[in-house]
């Protein structure tokens, strides 16, 4: 039902942090001396090239042609019907080239990475749709790829490993810590510090020093400028509310950007609730987390009473990990945002409850947001419009699923 | 004149090339880190640093890391630092460098942190992610404390972040030789030559090299640009091979003697 009038557009320089990239008290640039240079670089890039309309029109083009945007905003009408029959609206973003959001952030920034003269990009990756993402632009742009993620991702996404691969991309295994994101960041971080002279690191979500909070909402923007263009063409007006997944915080500062300046809109992230809301049994920042600087940034985060990170579940490896994007930190500061969260169980029920009732198969990253609708919708009523960012397909998934349930579906 | 001043004034009177030793402070445990910094000092080590182990030492190269792996399974906390710091202050006679990351700082409250460094008798403070743009609230306690601030500089710092870091830093400035995390290498990159000089031409400020050095020959080559070597990973590889040793002490005090040999 998309109408033909919606191009993809990105929100550029409308909704910029101060100089030093902080978002109120959240953000800044805490990095080892010698990556000073490259961010501040790299900010200088990026404030350029998105004031520049030929990199605009070949990120436009590359989005239109090559990932399949605009995404359609399908309705959910049987969803709808279970969730107190509120209308409920998915933005399917699963269905672009790759399978999830993490597409329009890699193109953006490989061709950024171009522009400044990289030939080799670093990423990480939780869930691996980042570095799927990653090695998919590197091809598309004829620049190296290397991949860190942690073994212990490598094991339940067994699949995008090989896709990976397959893309050319170098996938290498990180082992400390909890050998999860983390860990995946921290060796990407150690590889960038050695190799920033002909390297660019593409970080996967909107956290990170400054720009990276900044540039990645930017590049994600696109999603919300469609729905907020497609639900006001469907329904004739403004959702209630607006729901996504938040890991690092990428599609759901995507989505939500267009509908900040709304006041009418809720916006509610969703984060991982894993097994109990107890130290290394959960990644739901706001419900047991607490300021702190960590991987570049000043945020809320996971950690021990001596400054150390915890570990932390979740199913799903994309929302498995201990700080949170400060714009987040900043929109549950002021208020602006709602963060709740759905455990494992509840999100493998809604992977399952999207595949029977709307024939979709949801990324278990997604499925967090889907599994907040129920409560919503009936919190809502009929009347209310809900949004949800479905950020990703589920057949990376559907193993692990099976793997849980004994094959049982 | 703080500690760190009087120590480098008197390395440029002697005209001796100084040894910053670097170790993870509660490597493999606490009271045997103790024994380890003891030893270092009787080495004849010009200055410690105390590196206090974290979750996610993301600068940090294997080595270290492994070794902040033991130190944090053994019960090391920042707290726990202090007091070990204070429990070696009138023993030890070099100048006594906390090097950390901003996390457990910032988790127990930078002025408190401040206080009790000084209190444990720190004499200077580095952290790691803390840039001199985001070190602002950091150093007005550390001033205030009389604690140094110092600050890193690198291959790809700035001439203008060269100077502010030598205006907004005390004790002296540590300069980072090469591209890359911590960890021992066969030689001296070019990289730390260059580096020195771009130093020296903005600040008379004293000048520590760092990051890579394992022997007496880098010490010695350092010399010739910088006020002092930087031995870490392999100060701490040492303390990994001998940590069951009941010479642990020995063992480092000649390595530490054999550096400025
Ligand atoms: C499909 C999907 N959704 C959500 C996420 C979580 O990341 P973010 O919060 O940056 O959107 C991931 C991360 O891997 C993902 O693959």
């Amino acid at each position: 039902m998309t109408t033909p009038e919606i191009v993809p557009t990105h929100n550029f320089g409308t909704r910029d942090p101060d100089a030093r990239g902080y978002f109120g008290a959240f953000g800044g640039r805490f990095v080892p001396e010698t990556l000073v240079s490259a961010v501040e670089a790299l900010t200088e890039a990026y404030l350029e090239a998105r004031r520049d309309p030929a990199f605009r029109a070949e990120l436009t083009r590359l989005l239109t042609h090559y990932v399949g945007r605009p995404t359609p905003l399908w309705e959910a009408a049987r969803l709808g019907a279970a969730s107190g029959g509120a209308r409920v609206f998915l933005k399917r973003e699963d269905l672009t080239h790759t399978g999830a959001h993490k597409i329009n952030n890699a193109l953006g920034q490989a061709l950024l990475a171009q522009r400044m003269g990289a030939r080799r990009l670093i990423a990480e990756t939780g869930a691996g749709q980042h570095g799927v993402a990653s090695a998919t632009a590197a091809a598309l742009l004829g620049l190296e790829c290397v991949v860190y993620m942690g073994t212990e991702d490598m094991a339940r996404q067994a699949l995008n490993v090989f896709r990976m691969r397959l893309l050319g991309a170098e996938v290498r295994g990180v082992d400390s810590g909890s050998a999860t994101l983390k860990d995946a960041i921290n060796e990407a971080m150690r590889d960038w510090v050695a190799s920033v002279a002909d390297s660019y690191y593409l970080l996967g979500s909107a956290l990170g020093p400054h720009p990276y909070p900044l540039m990645v909402r930017e590049f994600q923007s696109v999603i919300g400028q469609e729905a907020r263009a497609q639900i006001l063409a469907q329904a004739g007006r403004l959702p209630d509310a607006v729901v996504a997944s938040v890991g690092g915080g990428s599609n759901a500062m995507g989505i939500f950007d267009a509908f900040v300046d709304d006041a009418s809109v809720r916006l509610i992230g969703v984060e991982a609730g894993g097994e109990a809301i107890t130290i290394g049994r959960h990644a739901a920042r706001f419900a047991g987390g607490a300021e702190g600087v960590f991987q570049g940034t000043r945020t809320w985060l996971l950690q021990d009473d001596d400054g150390n990170v915890t570990a932390t579940h979740s199913v799903s490896a994309g929302l498995d990990y201990a700080a949170v994007g400060p714009e987040h930190a900043w929109l549950q500061s002021t208020g602006r945002a709602e963060y709740a969260w759905a455990d494992d169980r509840a999100a493998l029920a809604a992977f399952e409850s999207l595949a029977r009732l709307e024939g979709i198969v949801p990324a278990l990253e997604s499925a967090h947001a889907v599994a907040h609708v129920a409560a919503l919708g009936r919190e809502l009523g009929p009347e209310g419009i809900i949004v949800v960012n479905l950020s990703g397909r589920g057949d990376k998934d559907v193993q692990s699923v099976a793997n849980l349930t004994g094959g049982r579906a | 004149m703080s500690r760190l001043d009087g120590t480098f004034a008197r390395l440029r009177a002697e005209q001796r090339t100084g040894l910053v030793a670097y170790v993870t402070a509660g490597d493999p445990d606490l009271p045997r880190s103790a024994e380890v910094i003891r030893a270092v000092d009787r080495g004849g080590a010009d200055v410690i640093e105390l590196g206090v182990p974290f979750s996610d030492p993301l600068a940090d190269g294997p080595v270290i890391q492994r070794a902040t792996e033991r130190a944090l399974a053994a019960g090391t906390t920042l707290a726990r630092v202090l007091d070990l710091a204070a429990s070696l202050r009138a023993d030890v006679a070099a100048p006594l460098v906390l090097f950390t990351y901003a996390n457990p700082m910032v988790r127990m409250g930078i002025p408190a942190f401040a206080r009790r460094a000084r209190e444990a008798g720190i004499d200077g403070v580095l952290v790691l992610d803390l840039p001199p743009e985001e070190a602002g609230e950091a150093r007005a306690s550390f001033v205030a404390e009389g604690l140094d601030t110092i600050f890193l500089l690198s291959p790809t710092t700035s001439v203008e972040r060269i100077r502010r870091a030598a205006e907004l830093g005390g004790g002296f400035l540590y300069g980072i030789s090469r591209l890359g995390v911590t960890g021992a290498r066969a030689d001296v990159a070019d990289s730390a030559e260059s580096l020195a000089a771009r130093v020296r031409a903005e600040t008379t400020r004293p000048l520590a090299l760092g990051f890579g050095f394992s022997r007496p020959e880098h010490v010695r080559a350092v010399g010739r640009w910088a006020d002092a070597a930087v031995v870490g990973s392999a100060l701490v590889q040492v303390v990994a091979e001998h940590a069951g040793n009941p010479d642990l002490g020995g063992e480092v005090e000649r390595y530490v003697r054999w550096l400025r040999s």
